[in-house]
């Protein structure tokens, strides 16, 4: 395999400068991230360890293998949303290794409004389920919340992809022998009874596990009947009359031990389809990208610096490396799982899109994961461009894209705007898992370009009527938009309304594809079948 | 020489009386019990017969069988070892008799030494010099009484018969007298068959020195120099060394002619040791002679550079002593202690227990260990539980002692409770290094031998919980190369975590204490929070299971071993007991909730075991009903107390009917 040369100078002053930008950006996502971690208010937090329960992210230690790791999703659901409410969306969501076998975890966070949903909650769970269906993933859900958040209701209840929704995907799951468990740690009401009674196996908490239909109050005003949360729906209830639970536990740490025992009953094989090589870190060092990636997002640089800082030995083969120089493609491994990368590399003309049809055909073919490096204004425009069929072009990409059914990553390491984020597998073409670094930005377009488009559709409507559009009105038009696009566009924006699956360190990106490649070995190869290529 | 001998043993001693063997090219035979079938004496020896049950009365001790052996394999002699039938002049006698040689003295020796009281009338004769004493045959309490008045106190009753303690009495003064005599016959009569007594001065501070000798049958006889066996526990030898520390070429001399006299005396011939008693002043006294092969012979072995179980055999076929006296001289300091399972702290009551973990320090110039036993094997009550003979050697006896310690740290024993601690302590202790030997060492220095169990020390709890991350990533490593994704980062064992750091709580008892040491992952290592602080810990374990650990900058070697929650950490000499915390062993999914016992169908019910106000253990029977002509037990199902019976034999229930109110004992 052909070794990339570096042409950057790590001791430049450019360098230099690029990457104190990204520790800025790094140590806010980490401090934003430490608060986000907490949960709910101290108060709601201390009241749940006084009831003996452990807090959601210790029952996640307790549950995963000892040192296993964990890949959280979208901790920044919900971010400046519902007035700061919901951190996380009050649901903790990730792959991690429960006796040796991957599962997708869900877990309620009581401490956040009783852990109950919101429509972000709900999204997040719906999306975790998703990620468990492609990669056929074990579901683990630990159980503690109030149900639908009421004020919320009209967000969260009727909709196709609302609450109802996660009881439909645990029947289906279930069906396609994607094994279903709940542990029953605090609240499941009303709806959320349906959690525990849908799963394919139980476990509840003496004491603080229920689960009801209708709690006391509800009952109380419905028939008079004067009844204990405990009597009414408790451990004792579900494991000796009801049978709604199949496992007893006396506490949060049996219960995870017993949940333990369960997946190691599982009978759970993992195809893993790819031939594998030993890994091999990159020659040049990951932490390099922070200098690498430009401070200022306008500026171009090649992306090959990027791949052979992400790649085993930097090793990297091009694909057409002479033809639409504007994306690069080729063949690499990444913790030895053999990857084929689509990266930008300037703008997409006809050619690059061509290419990249291509590249995407042979990676189906081959059976081979793809990654996709995003950073693209956007495709080519002008007269010669229209004329030689560049929406036709990309239009090819795109359906190479959205057909290929070799499992697909997405890493946004820059600007994603336009078309160029449709053709480069953004969140609508279904990667199995979209990341965004810190420093990217996601819009249609351009905050400068849209401030400038819609200025000049203002001063053609002003000036069609004869009148006069000064500078200094155009400006002060135009800031605002900027500042929209620029709220808007910020990866925390993003990241909180669930359009990517959280924001990563360049650095982390290598462990965050492996772990998402080897995760997608659950699920056996599928055969890619192509629509109709515009010719 | 021989071409085959039988060897009438088991354990350590049949296993070093082989080893020599197969040097000479003699062919072996082991003898074993149905215990000891897959023993390693067994394993090493080129036959093996069985002999029966695993009781020694019933086997190695079962002197017709032991004969039948080895006429059965044409084995030219028996090596009896000690213990069992090595003193037993009637085996050596039906040996004889059977035209097999007794790897042993003269039948006449053995019987001339057999009896305390009579070995000592014929040293008394012979000029060997005695503790002031009454060795009569008249045993009726007024003579013995009498006797004792005129020795003086305090005054030793000895069983004529005994030995290793039993039978065995210090008086201290007049009024203790009737009492320790009867108390020493019945414990005489129980074990030996024979309840008369002997008196002997009680020395105060007696040194233990015993005198190797050898005689041929050529009427050559030799010592080799003396052992010090003074620090015994429940007069039985725990330490010995040769020569005897501080002992002058004058006085081993005159102590090595009195033996060589004691020998010739009775015609002797093969390995014996004369055990005098060794005064303050310098005065030694007779004590016993034993007609066979030490426990302790090593360490003369180790200064004299001559194989006593070589000589033994080549006495017996008939070949002259291999050295003179003049030939033998001491070379360096020699130090056995005996590694057994016991209990010091139980005044040193036997352990039993299968040897889980076994590692012995390794061999070499200066380091000797005999053993009869591997990792895996059972130490149980049938026999001796000492597991090993460690022997260590210098030039001197500092350089000894260190050694000694150094080896006794790299031996560990899991499974039974050692003495490997207290021998330990006994190496490390000033008195001892300082060789202020005296019989009464252990009880002594008790303070310093025997310390308080203590809480585990972060260094421990920092030791346990590296042991359980490093075996951790072996075993996820191990998962990993068996899987079909083995590369993938999921087999990691770091816990790595997205945008934070990550950390594991491990939750220990210790002595029934629980301790949680939170251990944060770091990129060489973890941060542990221990009781006394932050520390930073890394290590790995090596080839041969060691593990090598830096706590804080500190490069230490331990072992831990696991075996289900239990966690034995192994350091310094030391060893520690940590219990995981495993959550997964809750007891639980009673049967019944307490305070609610109901009829599981309709049924008639046919027996009540308990009345009201009655108080029952868990799982007691309460009542009986019938269904379906089947009978059914309602149990107590945790201890607690009959408050009310509900019903009456032959009265019919209905399914959830409540039987009795039961009041479970934590509300009582």
């Amino acid at each position: 395999m052909s070794i990339f040369k570096s042409a950057i100078n790590t001791a430049s002053e450019e360098f230099r400068n690029n990457a104190e930008t990204m520790k800025r950006l790094n140590q806010d996502l980490e401090d934003k991230v430490g608060q986000i971690r907490l949960g709910g208010p101290e108060k709601a937090r201390l009241k749940h360890e006084g009831r003996g329960k452990l807090l959601p992210r210790e029952r996640i230690r307790q549950l995963l293998d000892v040192g296993s790791p964990f890949l959280e999703f979208s901790q920044f659901a919900a971010y400046g949303m519902y007035d700061g409410a919901a951190p996380a969306a009050g649901i903790i969501t990730g792959i991690g290794r429960v006796m040796g076998q991957e599962c997708m975890i869900v877990v309620n966070d009581a401490t956040v409004k009783g852990g109950t949903y919101f429509p972000l909650t709900v999204k997040k769970h719906l999306r975790a389920q998703e990620i468990a269906a492609e990669n056929r993933l074990p579901c683990i859900y630990l159980v503690d919340s109030g149900g639908v958040n009421l004020p919320e209701q009209d967000q969260v209840f009727p909709d196709r992809d609302h609450f109802g929704r996660i009881f439909y995907n645990q029947a289906r799951l279930s069906s396609q022998r994607i094994p279903q468990i709940s542990v029953v740690m605090g609240s499941c009401t009303a709806g959320g009874a349906y959690l525990p009674a849908m799963a394919d196996e139980s476990i509840i908490v003496k004491g603080n596990g229920t689960i009801f239909l209708a709690g006391p109050p509800l009952v109380k005003a419905a028939t008079g009947e004067v009844v204990s949360a405990e009597d009414l729906g408790g451990a004792e209830v579900h494991c000796r009359t009801s049978g709604v639970t199949d496992h007893y536990a006396e506490n949060d740490s049996h219960a995870l031990a017993t949940t333990r025992r369960i997946v190691a009953n599982l009978n759970i094989n993992k195809p893993a389809s790819l031939i594998v090589k030993p890994p091999r870190e990159p020659l040049y060092d990951p932490a390099e990208l922070a200098g690498v990636i430009p401070a200022d997002i306008r500026k171009s640089y090649d992306v090959r610096e990027v791949i052979a800082r992400l790649v085993d030995g930097s090793e990297f083969d091009e694909f057409k490396k002479l033809f639409g120089t504007t994306l690069v493609c080729g063949f690499a491994r990444i913790h030895g799982y053999p990857v084929g990368i689509v990266a930008n590399n300037g703008i997409l003309f006809s050619e690059s899109a061509l290419k990249g049809a291509h590249f995407i055909e042979l990676c189906c073919q081959r059976g081979i994961p793809l990654v996709f490096l995003q950073n693209i204004t956007g495709f080519m425009v002008g007269s010669k461009y229209e004329s030689g069929g560049i929406a036709k072009d990309g239009a090819k990409m795109v359906t190479a894209v959205a057909c290929a059914a070799v499992p697909k990553f997405t890493v946004i390491i820059g600007g994603s705007h336009g078309a160029g984020n449709y053709g480069m597998c953004g969140r609508a073409y279904s990667p199995r898992q979209l990341w965004v670094w810190p420093n990217a930005r996601i819009s249609v377009m351009g905050g400068e370009q849209a401030a400038s488009v819609l200025a000049q559709l203002k001063r053609d409507g002003i000036e069609s009527r004869g009148e006069v559009w000064s500078e200094a009105d155009e400006i002060a038009f135009k800031d605002p938009i900027r500042q929209q696009y620029e709220t808007q566009g910020h990866p925390y924006y993003a990241s909180a309304r669930l359009w990517d699956d959280g924001i990563i360190q360049p650095a982390d990106t290598r462990m965050v594809l492996g772990l998402g490649i080897s995760a997608a070995l659950n699920a056996p190869a599928e055969k890619t079948n192509f629509g109709i290529f515009r010719m | 020489m021989f071409d085959k001998i039988l060897i009438a043993n088991r354990g350590e001693i049949a296993c070093r009386v082989i080893r020599t063997a197969r040097q000479l090219g003699i062919t072996t035979v082991a003898v074993f019990s149905e215990a000891d079938a897959q023993s390693l004496h067994v394993s090493l020896a080129d036959e093996a017969i069985l002999v029966g049950a695993a009781p020694a009365l019933e086997s190695y001790l079962v002197a017709e069988r032991i004969l039948q052996a080895a006429l059965k394999c044409g084995a030219d002699a028996i090596h009896p070892g000690y213990g069992f039938l090595s003193e037993n002049a009637r085996f050596a006698a039906d040996c004889a008799a059977a035209g097999i040689v007794f790897i042993g003295p003269p039948v006449a020796a053995i019987e001339a030494m057999g009896s305390k009281s009579a070995a000592k009338q014929i040293m008394s004769a012979a000029g060997v010099p005695l503790v002031p004493g009454y060795h009569e045959e008249d045993q009726s309490p007024q003579r013995l009484k009498l006797a004792a008045d005129s020795v003086g106190y305090p005054l030793l009753i000895k069983a004529s018969a005994g030995g290793g303690g039993k039978g065995m009495r210090v008086v201290c003064s007049p009024d203790e007298f009737e009492a320790a005599l009867q108390g020493a016959k019945r414990e005489s009569a129980s074990a030996f068959g024979d309840d008369r007594m002997l008196l002997e001065k009680y020395l105060q501070q007696p040194r233990h020195v015993e005198i190797q000798v050898f005689a041929d049958t050529h009427g050559n006889c030799v010592h080799l120099f003396e052992r010090d066996c003074s620090i015994q526990r429940r007069h039985q030898k725990v330490v010995e060394e040769a020569p005897a520390p501080g002992l002058s070429e004058e006085l081993r001399s005159s102590m090595g002619a009195a033996a060589i006299a004691a020998a010739r005396t009775i015609g002797y011939v093969g390995a014996g040791t004369v055990e005098f008693l060794l005064d303050t002043d310098g005065s030694f006294y007779f004590m016993e002679m034993n007609t066979r092969l030490q426990v302790e012979h090593p360490v003369t072995e180790m200064i004299t550079g001559q194989d006593l179980v070589e000589w033994q055999l080549r006495v017996a076929a008939g070949e002259p002593l291999p050295c003179r006296q003049e030939e033998l001289a001491i070379s360096g300091h020699a130090i056995e202690v005996r590694v057994y399972a016991e209990d010091p702290v139980k005044d040193f009551l036997p352990s039993t227990g299968t040897l889980r973990h076994l590692r012995q320090p390794q061999e070499n110039a200066h380091v000797r260990v005999d053993t009869g036993v591997r990792q895996g094997d059972e130490v149980s009550m049938h026999y001796d539980p000492m597991i090993a003979k460690l022997i260590v050697w210098d030039h001197d006896r500092t350089r000894t002692v260190r050694r000694l310690q150094q080896a006794l740290a790299d031996f560990q024993v899991i499974g039974v409770t050692a003495n490997i601690s207290f021998l330990a302590a006994v190496a490390a202790s000033p008195a001892f290094a300082a060789a202020e030997l005296d019989t009464g060492f252990i009880e002594r220095h008790r303070a310093d031998l025997f310390p308080e169990t203590e809480a585990a020390s972060d260094r421990i709890l920092a030791l346990a919980c590296l042991d359980v991350l490093l075996s951790r990533s072996r075993e996820a490593a191990e998962a990993a190369r068996a899987s079909s994704d083995p590369f993938a980062p999921w087999h990691g064992t770091d816990g790595w975590r997205l945008n934070s750091d990550n950390f594991h709580r491990l939750d220990f008892f210790d002595n029934g204490e629980p301790v949680q040491v939170t251990v944060h992952f770091r990129r060489n290592g973890y941060l542990m929070e221990l009781p006394g602080g932050s520390l930073q810990v890394g290590g790995s374990i090596d080839a041969d299971g060691y593990l090598c650990a830096d706590l804080g900058g500190n490069r230490c070697r331990a072992t831990v071993v696991r075996h289900g929650q239990d966690l034995t950490i192994l350091c310094d000499g030391h060893s520690h007991l940590l219990t995981i915390d495993d959550p997964s062993l809750f007891e639980t999914e009673q049967e019944e909730a307490g305070g609610r016992l109901t009829a599981p169908m309709p049924s008639t019910i046919v027996a009540v075991m308990v009345a009201a106000g009655d108080s029952v253990e868990r799982g007691a029977p309460l009542m009986i009903l019938e269904a379906m002509k089947m009978e059914h037990t309602i149990m107590a199902p945790t201890a607690g107390i009959v408050a009310k019976l509900h019903f009456a034999v032959g009265d019919m229930v209905s399914e959830g009917e409540e039987l009795l109110s039961f009041e479970v004992e934590e509300d009582v």
